[in-house]
């Protein structure tokens, strides 16, 4: 198949995916150009000269709320998320290599809490607080509601992990002597490292730009999303923009290092073998 | 009959010692597995099962400004449903659903199929892939923000066809309308569908296609009978996602039209503001019915413990 020549169909669907690229980066562009609008300039084209003013504006209190601080709170809220979702999915992963009682009723749990609208997760958890008198906080109804949409990703793609597992490995690792321990750390969890990378970066990433189940969870203090979500209405400046381009650099810095570090797993492990 | 016994005695005492410790060892495993899933059942059972429940038990109470009052009413719910608005906006989210649906399907088939089939090493599939993956790990707001100075009325789109002089004024209807709704949310949701659909396409024997073309099959009949069939499962997946995600949208609304157009969240969302937790919760029900036999329904289609 690797030998056949170019057909019609390959440049049609090229300039197809092309387009596609277009439509998903060409926005992003936009507020990313439009961030650096000279100090006089508009929520628009054109530009009204080149500056980082807005960047600066940024981190003034006044210009756009707590930024420093709520970002704090999602950057802190994402690395707990990140945390347990990597250890709650690869624990219930291994549950699920093994039949038991419940199994199934659990796997389907999994998938209802990935299918149920964020909004109905957001105001039940609230009205739960509110009902048994306890303080909803970014820390705790939060960071509950993230897991619900978080957890289901991990346990999905760990699911997937481990029905493509060989027990072959397991076993040589046996007859060689290793007990069960030693098994799992030394040979399950070096292979399945780069997927475990992967739930981890859902885990961050998704829980650090949520925004429907944060809506009546988060207490008193806004979680970075939220804060975003009430400038869209109140804020007329590029600083908005500014924002925009300051998180989303932040969010490809984050992939790009999980990247880094699944490709450095990779190596190793292809060393290895 | 006593020879027989006997024997089977015999047979028993024989494998008593290895016959337990086999039996202890099950048991072993079976309490691991309880262990291991133990926390996933505990966080899905605080924070989902229990907030479910407690919504459907509060959309049968009684409110005012003041706070909530435990009773059994189905005011919430004649309320809601015999509301004319409510039904208005049941209908609007659906037209969503569907021009989103259809769109995303669309563009993320063939983006998928492009992926697996044209691109001929694995590494530059693996690089255009995440190519298409990166946006959808960044903040859904500000991807929704983002379509503003390229649609609003002073925008991209309007400037530049005005400078080329194919219309006199700016178009008034490229932001704050259900154009903008629809095109940001399709922006936002089509890796949902491709995913799935490249995963499914991976995985199609490449021999069937050849055996296809072999029977005399022309790249048509090759793409409807062998190659959608066989993709049915990544569709399904990738529909439950859609469908989930644009049912239950109130920000995508809320900012792309401009206040002008409702979803059912978005009225949720605005009781919820108004402290109506009941009013809310009867409507949580009723999405949720309707959200979960959608999702049950494309479950027939597909089983997702054998596509993972």
């Amino acid at each position: 198949m690797s030998h056949e020549k170019r057909t019609l169909e390959f440049y049609v669907l090229a300039a197809f995916f092309t387009l596609f690229v277009l439509y998903l980066y060409g926005p992003l562009s936009a507020v990313f150009i439009l961030s650096f609008q000279g100090p006089d300039g508009g929520l628009t084209f054109p530009l009204n000269g080149v500056s980082v003013h807005w960047f600066f504006n940024l981190f003034e209190q006044q210009a756009v709320g707590d930024f420093g601080a709520s970002f704090k709170r999602s950057f802190t809220l994402g690395l707990m998320v990140m945390i347990v979702n990597v250890v709650v999915s690869l624990l219930a992963g291994l549950a699920f290599r093994r039949k038991f009682r419940g199994s199934t009723a659990l796997f389907y749990l999994t998938v209802a809490s990935l299918v149920v609208p964020s909004i109905i997760i957001s105001l039940g958890i609230g009205v739960v607080f509110q009902q048994f008198g306890l303080k909803p906080a970014w820390y705790s109804s939060a960071f509950g509601a993230h897991l619900t949409w978080t957890l289901p990703f991990g346990v999905l793609i760990m699911f997937a992990v481990f029905n493509r597992f060989s027990p072959a490995y397991e076993e040589a690792a046996r007859d060689l002597g290793a007990n069960s321990w030693q098994t799992f750390a030394h040979v399950v969890l070096p292979m399945i490292a780069p997927s475990l990378i992967g739930v981890g970066l859902f885990g961050f990433t998704l829980s650090y730009d949520e925004f429907a189940r944060t809506l009546m969870t988060s207490g008193t203090y806004n979680t970075l999303p939220l804060e975003i979500y009430g400038m869209t209405t109140n804020v007329t400046t590029p600083v908005l923009y500014a924002l925009g381009t300051v998180t989303t650099l932040f969010s490809f810095s984050i992939i790009l290092l999980a990247l880094a570090i699944i490709l450095v797993l990779r190596r190793r492990q292809a060393k290895v073998v | 009959m006593t020879a027989i016994i006997t024997e089977d005695h015999t047979q028993i005492e024989a494998a008593g010692m290895p016959g337990l410790i086999a039996r202890i060892g099950r048991t072993a495993a079976t309490l691991a597995s309880y262990l291991q899933a133990g926390p996933l059942t505990l966080i899905l059972g605080f924070f989902f099962l229990l907030p479910i429940l407690m919504i459907a038990v509060v959309s049968f109470w009684d409110y005012d400004f003041a706070g909530l009052y435990p009773d059994f009413l189905t005011m919430n719910y004649t309320d809601t449903l015999g509301s004319w608005v409510t039904w208005k906006t049941y209908l609007n989210t659906l037209k969503y659903t569907v021009m989103v649906w259809g769109l995303t399907l669309l563009i993320g088939f063939w983006v998928a199929y492009f992926l697996a089939f044209h691109i001929r090493t694995t590494t530059m599939q693996m690089v255009l892939f995440l190519v298409c993956t990166v946006p959808f790990l960044t903040s859904n707001i500000i991807r929704m923000i983002s379509w503003i100075p390229v649609l609003g009325r002073n925008g991209l789109v309007n400037t530049t066809l005005i400078e080329m002089g194919i219309i006199p004024s700016p178009i008034e209807w490229l932001l704050y309308s259900d154009f903008a709704v629809v095109l940001a949310m399709v922006h936002l949701n089509t890796l949902f569908m491709v995913t799935p659909i490249f995963n499914t396409l991976m995985r199609i024997d490449r021999s069937l296609i050849e055996a296809a073309r072999d029977a005399g099959a022309n790249g048509w009949q090759i793409l409807w009978n062998v190659i959608i069939p066989l993709a049915k499962p990544g569709i399904a997946i990738g529909t439950i996602f859609v469908v989930t995600l644009v049912m239950a949208d109130f920000s995508t609304v809320q900012v792309m039209s401009g206040g002008q157009s409702a979803s059912v969240a978005l009225m949720m969302k605005n009781q919820m503001s108004l402290l109506q937790y009941p009013a809310a919760a009867a409507n949580a029900v009723v999405l949720l019915i309707v959200v979960l036999s959608m999702v049950s329904a494309i479950l027939r289609v597909v089983d997702i413990r054998k596509e993972l």
